[in-house]
């Protein structure tokens, strides 16, 4: 395989729901565009961060890159190959190569399935090992993340947030994947088991040369393990580079307004002022222009108007330095030098 | 899965394991006692009941309880007793076949509706419609008009008609779990439509039904019941509590015992399986007290 491909692939994705109470009969329906035009590239073994405040549509992109909700228009295209809904074996390719971590830890575990079990199925589902090594592999892959094997007979509800999400990791390696998305796998746990979790992660990405989508609203854990980052607002990209470089001199305004929101842990430190007012826009009617003129700072007339822009890079011809979605090249922000 | 013995995720192990262990809510010992007495009463028939349920026997015709007849004998002399006795096996029968059967179609077609959606939904949903927009007994009645009196022409009405309430409610049930997140993730790993239904959906919806075809057996065995009493059903001079109460209707005034001993038969299994159902319910955490 051609090194420089990339593993994952996707061109303007776009996914939209019907609105709930839509479908009165000779009435237009209604939609909500969670995805609107999203673009980006996973390298193999890469980890790219992608966040956004809650409601602009990371997870939705996340569950439609692996074909979990359909999407309407646009393309994934994972090691070359296009996988689209209707072509059961481009998605049985895919589920073979990728898997995905939840957010609940509980929820996303069958609650009548034992541990062991659970992973033993997906063994058998992929055929990875023969019907008399799974036991084998199962306590090995519990090792892995680990736990003890001994722990396989136990239900979900008799282990810790920490030891269910673990296992979800243990049931997601038993695929043998080559890319995982993370959505919020990290949200519903304690911050020490957080760490460990996170630490893990980062092992085992490591050491599988895995390709990793992180999800996440959590800034701080997105800069500790991802080397890219992309900021989501509104179902569109609006930020898009090294996580150094989007982090310590972010280019688009709502960047600057997510970072500067991060709360500090020295209680000494005020707060900042709020850089943004209100709620975002409905995503059920979208504002012309660009979606974030509403609320951005530095809004003139012009934003408000025409299509929304597009990613452009923001060192004319290197896309690698990062690219933003807005039409200004503002003043490098000095505040926002610091650590978050 | 047998070594898993301590768990108590999966609920036949932990409804068995109350039953064993006397760990039960009142509700669901009682029930459960009541119905198992009346699967003994049925079963023992033949031993325990003191005479036969059919032959007549005039010279003892129409006479009150006493220690020969606890129960007292009918217009043709037959211990009203041992009739009940008898009539245990047919009214238990009818009870779990009637049910047994809606209950297998009901989950599958709601199973299948909920999770395939779109037409299919559509489809079955009307057909569950069309069953309900009839009541429940006249629909009953007719097709057992159309099949023939008899005990299995009830069997056929009764999957034909008592599927419906089965197939809504696993149906709500499967449309719930099919956006869980377990299901999400069982698609993620690539698993089949067929193993996600029936090995993750299926299992953590069946509770509620289970609940509900306790419950429902009661109404399968006073339909029967009211069946045979309306002559559609089992035939004289089988013994069968609503056959019974019909043929002693005559001699409500001056014999009272013919109706009154199979009516409260009937009223006592009732109770034990509306005591099971609301013992199970509440064991499987489907009711909050």
């Amino acid at each position: 395989m051609n090194a420089s491909l990339p593993l994952l692939d996707v061109k303007d994705l776009m996914v939209r729901f019907r609105a709930a109470g839509a479908g009165i009969p000779f009435t237009r329906p209604r939609y909500i565009n969670a995805v609107n035009g999203v673009s980006l590239t996973v390298a193999p073994g890469e980890t790219l961060g992608i966040v956004g405040e809650s409601g602009c549509g990371k997870s939705t992109l996340g569950r439609a890159i692996l074909n979990l909700v359909e999407f309407e228009s646009g393309a994934v295209r994972f090691e070359g190959g296009e996988v689209s809904a209707r072509d059961k074996a481009a998605i049985a390719r895919l589920r073979g190569e990728t898997a995905m971590i939840f957010q609940d830890p509980y929820g996303s575990l069958n609650p009548r399935i034992p541990i062991g079990e659970a992973i033993a199925e997906v063994l058998r589902v992929h055929r990875k090992v023969g019907a008399d090594a799974v036991p084998a592999r199962v306590a090995e892959l519990l090792r892995l993340v680990g736990l003890t094997p001994d722990l396989a007979g136990r239900r979900p509800h008799q282990l810790s947030g920490g030891q269910c999400q673990r296992v979800g990791i243990a049931r997601a390696l038993a695929v043998e994947p080559r890319l995982i998305i993370a959505d919020e796998c990290v949200a519903a746990l304690d911050v020490s088991i957080q760490a460990q979790i996170l630490n893990l992660l980062m092992e085992l990405q490591r050491r599988m040369n895995l390709a990793l989508i992180f999800i996440s609203h959590d800034l701080g854990v997105v800069r500790h393990l991802c080397r890219r980052v992309a900021v989501m607002y509104l179902g569109r990209i609006v930020e898009l580079g090294p996580t150094e470089q989007v982090f310590s001199a972010p280019r688009h305004p709502y960047t600057r307004a997510l970072l500067a929101a991060v709360p500090d842990i020295d209680p000494d430190r005020l707060l900042a002022p709020p850089q943004l007012g209100g709620e975002p826009p409905s995503p059920q009617d979208l504002p012309s222009g660009c979606p974030f003129h509403p609320r951005c700072p530095h809004a003139q007339t012009a934003c408000a108007r025409g299509n929304a822009p597009t990613l452009r890079a923001t060192i004319p011809g290197d896309l690698r330095a990062g690219e933003v979605a807005c039409h200004f090249d503002l003043p490098p922000d000095t505040q926002q030098g610091e650590d978050p | 899965m047998s070594d898993f013995a301590l768990s108590r995720g999966n609920w036949l192990e932990r409804g068995i394991g109350a039953l064993r262990l006397g760990r039960a809510n009142l509700n669901l010992r009682l029930g459960a006692g009541i119905v198992l007495a009346w699967a003994l009463v049925a079963l023992l028939a033949p031993w325990i009941a003191p005479f036969d349920p059919i032959a007549h026997n005039l010279p003892d015709k129409l006479q009150g309880p006493s220690l020969a007849y606890p129960f007292g004998t009918d217009n043709f002399g037959r211990d009203i007793l041992s009739r009940v006795i008898y009539g245990a096996r047919i009214d238990l029968q009818m009870g779990v076949i009637g049910v047994l059967f809606p209950f297998l179609i009901g989950t599958t077609i709601g199973s299948i509706a909920g999770y395939a959606g779109g037409w299919v939904d559509s489809v079955l949903m009307r057909l569950v419609d069309v069953v309900l927009a009839f009541p429940f007994l006249v629909l009953m009645l007719a097709i057992i008009a159309i099949l023939g009196p008899g005990l299995y022409s009830f069997y056929i009405a009764m999957a034909l008609v008592g599927w419906v309430s089965y197939a809504r409610l696993v149906r709500a049930q499967v449309l719930v779990l099919k956006t869980s997140d377990f299901v999400t993730a069982a698609r993620s790993l690539g698993f089949g439509r067929l193993r996600i239904l029936f090995r993750h959906i299926l299992p953590n919806c069946i509770a509620g039904s289970i609940v509900f075809s306790m419950s429902d057996v009661v109404l399968v065995v006073l339909s029967g019941s009211a069946i045979s009493y309306l002559g559609l059903g089992v035939q004289p001079p089988t013994a069968e509590w609503g056959v019974m109460i019909a043929e002693g209707q005559n001699f409500i005034t001056t014999a009272w015992w013919i109706t009154t001993f199979p009516g409260l038969a009937i009223v006592f299994m009732a109770l034990g399986f509306s005591l099971l159902a609301d013992g199970l319910a509440e064991r499987l955490g489907l009711r909050q007290r």
